[in-house]
């Protein structure tokens, strides 16, 4: 079982930089055929100032954390038992290309389900840019079966 | 991308549907340009042997793709700076062949922070008709 004594603990903060490059990637990789997210000039007509981040991006810059198994190796979580349950993004301003994000992550919440045969794990995470203004906050729930538990 | 004509407040109704997004059968070839591009390394999708060991059949897509392409349904509809809030649950695994179709339906109208507002309800479904995303976006409209 998930020590509930993590709920309420933050994860040391970490900064990231928005490379045009990998946004690039993403669009390529996601199907995304608007030039608005791979092309300087189209971005720029359309008012941004470089590439703008979409919509889901923010959750790979949290995984540019130096310790991406951090919170894993904290609580204990094996990857392999591991599923994305929920994820959850509140914005509060576009963040573009050349922008340095800051994350802060916070274990909102530990609870389990079916006589403990899943633990839930809510990870909170406050994201803001390099001019100290709040861009958005993440949410996302994991989910460890614990399959011995599955019969109970 | 974005139609000429922005969509406006007033002229949605709730019920309308979103221009739906259909995705060619999931390959390979994606989950291993995602894993990269996103940066989740995670084993399970691109590593039939990882993927076997931990007890699935075969490698599957990342919840996270499937939610990238509900986003790129929304920032077809409305600019990306509409966005306010993008929420999803994983409910069942899209699989490596399947065609994946992203919905949208507007579901409520209101005004919150001085700002006009649409909730909109969002689905990623297989050929089948088999939900594998269930979400809801908020989005801020002129």
């Amino acid at each position: 079982m998930i020590d509930r004594k993590y709920i309420g603990h933050t994860m040391p903060p970490f900064k990231v930089a928005v490379e045009a490059g990998r946004l690039r990637f993403f669009a390529k990789a996601t199907g995304q055929t608007d030039p608005v997210y791979s092309q300087d000039e189209a971005a720029r007509a359309a008012g941004h100032p470089g590439l703008p981040v979409p919509p889901t991006f923010l959750f790979c810059l949290e995984m540019e954390s130096p310790d991406p198994a951090a919170i894993r190796n904290l609580l204990g979580l094996d990857y392999k038992r591991l599923l994305h349950g929920e994820q959850g993004f509140t914005y509060h301003r576009m963040a573009h290309a050349g922008d340095v994000l800051s994350f802060e992550q916070r274990i909102e919440d530990i609870y389990d389900k079916k006589g403990g045969a899943l633990e839930f794990v809510v990870r909170k995470t406050r994201v803001s840019n390099q001019r100290g203004e709040h861009v958005a906050e993440l949410r996302g729930v994991t989910v460890m079966r614990q399959p011995e538990k599955e019969s109970a | 991308m974005n139609t000429a004509t922005p969509v406006r407040f007033d002229n949605v109704n709730v019920g309308d549907a979103l221009p739906a997004l259909d995705l060619p059968p999931l390959s390979r070839l994606t989950l291993a340009l995602y894993c990269g591009a996103s940066g989740d390394h995670n084993p399970i999708h691109v590593d039939l042997d990882f993927a076997k060991e931990a007890g699935m059949p075969d490698v599957f897509a990342h919840g996270m793709l499937s939610m990238a392409w509900l986003g790129r349904a929304l920032t077809d509809w409305v600019p990306l700076a509409a966005l306010r809030d993008f929420n999803v649950r994983f409910a069942a695994i899209t699989h490596v062949g399947e065609s994946i179709r992203c919905t949208g339906t507007v579901t409520e109208k209101f005004e919150h922070d001085g700002e006009r507002r649409v909730r909109v309800s969002l689905a990623t479904t297989n050929e089948a008709g088999v939900q594998k995303l269930l979400g809801e976006a908020v989005l801020s409209l002129p």
